[in-house]
């Protein structure tokens, strides 16, 4: 039995306005339990299409689907997923300890014990618990990308959303925290959305893929990204190769 | 590059005087070029074809080709819409736009933030609460002492200004009603707001602003907060505590400069001073320069905090959400003070 669908975007387009679009009519599916990529060389759109499939921003066009949920929105509700934002977006005035348990203590009735319990919990298994009380200024930036994904992991999300994870990290600390998501996404069956454009992290951890391309505002290729490397698509060539389309 | 100058001396005539459907710049007995000379070149044909005339960079010899490539040389240029400078008119309608735009932002920011006030009551989580004391302590504790330096000043500087004009009809003992009253009706609750702008304003403006740029608010919203009412009611709770509470303190020293002239200059005493205070000031004086303070202070914050929402772009955005915040928290301040000034004479307040 094939997996069953947990994101449907159907002829999608993107952008900031009519005048400005980035991806016009981009549909896809991603999988329950995969890590699904959405590729593409950098201004391509990839963060805005991850903003619309977390209800961040609207589409311009189209229907973003998730099971259970439906269309994306964000309200005064209990959160279905979890977000990791690019720079990692920790409160500052916060220690890593209470940055996690601020979405416990909003929408669980959990004693002041038990939440931090799983706090800690949350911080080993990112490997920071000596990091709790310390405040986001004091970490590397790996650290604070870390504590990110623990933070979005607090209500136990089965879909996790992350944005340039490995983005101006060193390849060492970026490669540790590709097999962080790996890990966690087989050890608690999520299904994980990642935004990149590090070829490092597309094929050691990501299952399918889209890529687009912001010249012809479109999806190129959607599949496996080790198959995709074969492609006769000069732009899939040209992105997964690391080569100059006019090289 | 050492020739550059009288090179683009040169084209730059050229280019103006040029006439005719083609004009090429033949490269071929160029022997050696560099970059700063062909950008100059590049620029003179960018000139001539948009003044409609087909102009190429040709003839460049093998060892430069590469040189005109990298600059865009010998690539297709087509004649572009010249830029004009838009009219009166247009910079006035322009400016419109913008203004009723960011009037209509402050409005929807002004609705979201009273309808939240409701949400208070139902949810748990709606106002974050916890940062209360320390924005208190921020706005309030940590500003006394320049609150309560420039009130003094104030007081000093009534008594004494005032002094001259006293002597002169031998009314010295009214210096404490010129002070008393103008202090405690308008004085205070001015110059506290004008400190509360810079020091709280500007920081609440900065701080979210910062917040907005770095996707702190965006991961809010993702964790089922709504920012508004949560980063904003615990700010204009904060304002609207400590403004009256600093404009208080203002009163007491702002009068007590007025004391230091009355008995330096005017030979009053500082019983006198006060029994002639206790007769001038009363109760009323100090309550509607109170009310006027709690309400600058709901006004600081809320502009503080819809400027740093309302914050685009990064570093430069979040400066110039703090520099139009002091600039709206001064404007609003004297209107709502002109308001107010109105309201207690048309009720007899």
């Amino acid at each position: 039995m094939s997996p069953r669908t947990i994101i449907e975007v159907r002829d999608v387009s993107i952008g900031w306005s009519q005048a400005e679009v980035l991806v016009e009519r981009a549909s896809f599916d991603i999988r329950e339990g995969e890590i699904f990529g959405i590729l593409g060389r950098s201004g391509c759109g990839k963060t805005t299409l991850l903003r619309e499939l977390i209800g961040l921003e609207e589409p311009l066009a189209g229907h973003i689907s998730i099971a259970g949920i439906g269309a994306p929105s964000l309200g005064a509700t209990r959160p279905k997923f979890g977000v990791m934002f690019q720079q990692g977006a920790l409160f500052g005035s916060m220690t890593l300890g209470e940055n996690i348990a601020l979405s416990l203590e909003r929408w669980t009735d959990l004693p002041g014990d038990a939440i931090r319990a799983i706090v800690r919990a949350k911080l080993r298994l990112v490997g920071l618990e000596a990091a709790e009380h310390q405040l986001p200024g004091t970490l590397s930036g790996g650290m604070r990308k870390r504590a990110a994904i623990a933070r979005a992991m607090a209500l136990e999300p089965s879909l996790l959303f992350l944005d340039e994870p490995s983005s101006g990290l060193d390849p060492v600390t970026s490669a540790e925290l590709d097999r962080l998501i790996t890990t966690l996404q087989r050890g608690l069956g999520l299904t994980v959305v990642l935004v990149t454009h590090e070829l490092g992290s597309i094929f050691a951890i990501v299952d399918r893929c889209v890529v687009l391309d912001r010249v012809s505002r479109s999806i190129v290729a959607t599949g496996v990204p080790r198959d995709l490397r074969g492609s006769a698509d000069r732009r899939v060539q040209s992105f997964l190769n690391r080569q100059p389309e006019d090289a | 590059m050492t020739d550059a100058a009288g090179l683009w001396r040169d084209i730059s005539r050229i280019a103006a005087q040029a006439t005719g459907p083609v004009l090429d710049i033949d490269l071929a007995k160029v022997t050696a070029l560099d970059g700063a000379v062909m950008s100059l070149l590049v620029e003179m044909r960018a000139r001539l074809v948009a003044k409609g005339i087909r102009c190429g960079i040709v003839g460049a010899p093998e060892l430069i080709r590469p040189l005109v490539h990298l600059y865009h040389g010998d690539e297709a240029l087509h004649a572009s819409v010249p830029h004009t400078r838009d009219s009166l008119v247009d910079r006035i309608r322009h400016a419109t736009r913008r203004w009723t735009g960011s009037f209509r932002l402050a409005v929807t920011f002004a609705g979201e933030v009273t309808a939240s006030v409701g949400m208070l009551v139902r949810q748990k989580g709606t106002g974050n609460w916890r940062a209360l004391p320390g924005l208190i302590e921020r706005a309030g504790t940590d500003g006394i002492p320049i609150v309560l330096l420039l009130n003094f000043l104030v007081g000093f500087v009534m008594g004494f200004q005032s002094a001259h004009q006293l002597k002169l009809y031998g009314a010295n003992i009214f210096v404490a009603d010129v002070v008393g009253i103008s202090v405690t009706r308008e004085l205070t609750p001015l110059m506290t707001a004008i400190i509360m702008s810079g020091r709280s304003g500007a920081a609440f403006a900065a701080e979210l602003g910062t917040m907005k740029v770095s996707e702190e608010i965006d991961a809010l919203r993702t964790m089922g907060f709504v920012p508004g009412p949560y980063l904003v009611l615990p700010r204009i709770l904060a304002l609207a505590v400590v403004a009256p509470v600093l404009t208080l303190l203002g009163d007491i020293v702002a009068v007590s400069g007025g004391v230091v002239v009355a008995v330096s200059s005017l030979g009053v005493t500082p019983r006198g001073y006060l029994a002639e205070l206790r007769t001038a000031v009363v109760p009323s004086d100090v309550w509607t320069g109170l009310a006027k303070s709690f309400a600058f202070g709901i006004a600081i914050a809320f502009i503080g905090c819809q400027q740093g929402f309302a914050t685009r772009g990064a570093a430069e955005g979040v400066g110039r959400g703090t520099t139009s915040t002091v600039a709206t928290c001064l404007f609003t301040i004297v209107v709502v003070d002109t308001l107010f000034t109105v309201l207690f004479r048309v009720f007899g307040a």
